[in-house]
């Protein structure tokens, strides 16, 4: 992560203040995540888009949806994929190459999380099986970088995947036995991915002997590891990984992920709310007014 | 626990705003008189001086210059900042302070553990990194400005010197008012220096005992106790409430704000319509005192 060097003094004081009195220094408890400011539709020619904005941190999700030849492997199902750019304004580490093995990690991470074919419904995807199939590019802009990056990722994807629009498509034979793919030519014809099973990651972070989510830039620096779960609405983990050089024991391992579970399923329960609400959003003026 | 997702916040002009008087954006002509003298943020095109920064137009005799409204720090002997250092060189300490070019901390510019004034030797210069360390906070005064705009600081008094347990918060450096003093210790029992440069230290007022000023190089790392913490912790949300809202800092906007928050939990003050209530208030005391 784009990482900030703190002294000694700010890092006992952020140490002690998590481990003693479970207050952080900007008053919150351990395990409080912030609120955070959502806005979809803000891309005028993506299929879906989402801007998250948590406090210091500001992702831009895109979903394109394209048509194309299946995986060999899956020839009726369609598929999803990653690309995560980090705007040299987030950092000037970023600029040029800087952001790139970041960025494919994320990606991959993200990758394999949505792998799993409970996700998302990807045989709907598929419009002729063997030939013809949707693909969804989502492509994530990091704008600011503060804190708690992917946890912000992970919530505007799912919110940009709410509020993606496939155009709808009929298939029918030609008298030669050939197929034809029609695309409706009214806007309003559309489909809308179902994404109730899609989870949200929680980054668990440990500083000192505690646990915290939702960890500011200044809270990631005095942490050695991490603990990121991908966590769906039912607060069941569907995956997870490990970050950072520092070492855990079992039993704190436990105690993170049955924090991160909570969150997960109240960050989950938010979003939800949220997107039903204003998910389907396509009016807005774009994200610079 | 609720997490609460909103919308977007559109950013709301208070009542009381006055624009101020010669606000130019970048492209905009100031005068076609061609007797005046180009200054910082302007260009010449066609014999029409136009801004080239978002700022206000100041006039000095035949000098016309724009001073940007959002600008990195550009230092002044004098000012008070503080800084992150980021480098340990020969004799000197790179420091980060907002500004365009780190500034640097000559090795002779501060003062030594024990406070001992001497000729620096070489065993000194090997011992740099004990007394400042990448990563370190300091407090200090800038001593002179170079011609490409770097500073050079130094901590030679022992009001400065190197930060122990606090908060630093970034704002703008617009946003800090110009005061005979930047170091203000609070009646809430917590201190703030609001540097120059747009960096802000929050700390507690050491006691009595404690008091004894050596630079900050023996630190204190004993736990801070939780009211202090709580304290602490309020001070650093006003400050960035203040900032979010555009509002000059100094110490009257701070204690103002600091009292107007009491009503509400410390957390809750994340909340952007607390907030914004609780500058309201503060927006409202500070007019009614400047009538």
């Amino acid at each position: 992560m784009a990482s900030i060097q703190l002294g000694e003094g700010e890092k006992t004081f952020i140490i002690h203040g998590i481990c003693k009195d479970d207050l952080r220094s900007d008053g919150r408890t351990c395990l409080s995540y912030r609120n955070f400011e959502l806005e979809c539709g803000v891309v005028s020619n993506t299929s879906g888009s989402a801007r998250l904005k948590l406090s210091n941190t500001q992702v831009l999700v895109g979903v394109k949806a394209e048509m194309g030849p299946p995986n060999p492997l899956n020839p009726s199902r369609g598929g999803i994929e990653f690309f995560v750019d980090f705007s040299a304004n987030a950092s000037p580490k970023f600029a040029g190459r800087g952001g790139d093995e970041l960025a494919a990690e994320i990606s991959n991470m993200l990758g394999l999380v949505y792998k799993n074919k409970k996700m998302l419904d990807y045989k709907s995807l598929c419009v002729i099986a063997g030939q013809c199939v949707w693909t969804l590019y989502a492509d994530i802009v990091v704008l600011e970088c503060g804190g708690n990056l992917l946890d912000a990722i992970a919530l505007a994807v799912k919110a940009a995947l709410y509020n993606t629009r496939i155009p709808l498509v009929t298939v029918h034979k030609d008298m030669d036995g050939t197929e034809d793919i029609d695309v409706s030519s009214n806007p309003h014809d559309f489909v809308t991915l179902d994404t109730k099973n899609l989870p949200v990651l929680v980054t668990v972070t440990t500083v000192g002997s505690g646990h915290i989510v939702d960890a500011t830039l200044e809270e990631e620096a005095c942490s050695m590891a991490c603990i990121v779960a991908a966590v769906n609405k039912e607060g069941a983990i569907d995956g997870m990984v490990k970050k950072g050089s520092g070492s855990l024991t079992i039993d704190s391992i436990y105690k993170m992920l049955t924090s991160a579970k909570q969150i997960g399923k109240d960050l989950n329960k938010s979003l939800d709310d949220f997107l039903s609400k204003k998910g389907s959003d396509m009016s807005s003026k774009g994200f610079l007014t | 626990m609720a997490i609460f997702i909103t919308t977007p916040r559109k950013r709301h002009v208070c009542d009381e705003f006055t624009e101020p008087q010669r606000l130019v954006t970048p492209g905009a002509t100031i005068t076609a008189d061609s007797d005046f003298m180009r200054g910082h943020g302007t260009y010449m095109e066609e014999d029409e001086l136009i801004a080239s920064v978002a700022g206000v137009v100041e006039k000095v005799n035949k000098l016309i210059s724009v001073r940007p409204l959002k600008t990195r720090y550009n230092g002044e002997v004098g000012d008070v900042i503080v800084g992150r250092i980021q480098e340990v060189g020969q004799k000197r300490w790179k420091v980060d302070v907002n500004s365009r070019l780190n500034a640097i901390l000559m090795l002779s510019a501060v003062n030594l553990p024990g406070g001992e004034l001497r000729k620096r030797s070489a065993e000194d210069e090997l011992k740099m990194r004990q007394y400042l360390t990448e990563g370190d906070l300091i407090s200090a005064e800038v001593q002179s400005v170079f011609s490409d705009g770097a500073l050079s600081l130094h901590t030679r008094s022992l009001k400065y010197g190197k930060l122990g347990q606090g908060i630093m918060v970034r704002v703008s450096p617009s946003l800090i008012k110009r005061r005979k003093t930047h170091f203000h210790n609070l009646t809430c029992g917590a201190s703030v220096i609001l540097g120059n440069n747009g960096y802000v230290w929050i700390t507690r007022t050491p006691t009595e005992e404690e008091e004894a000023p050596d630079g900050g190089f023996v630190q204190n790392l004993q736990p801070v106790s939780d009211e202090d913490r709580r304290v602490l912790a309020r001070l650093r949300n006003c400050i960035l409430g203040l900032a979010d809202h555009r509002m000059m800092l100094y110490d009257t906007s701070v204690i103002y704000t600091y009292a107007a928050s009491e009503d509400y939990p410390v957390a809750d003050l994340l909340n952007p319509d607390i907030m914004k209530d609780v500058i309201l208030k503060v927006r409202q005391q500070l007019n009614q005192e400047a009538t």
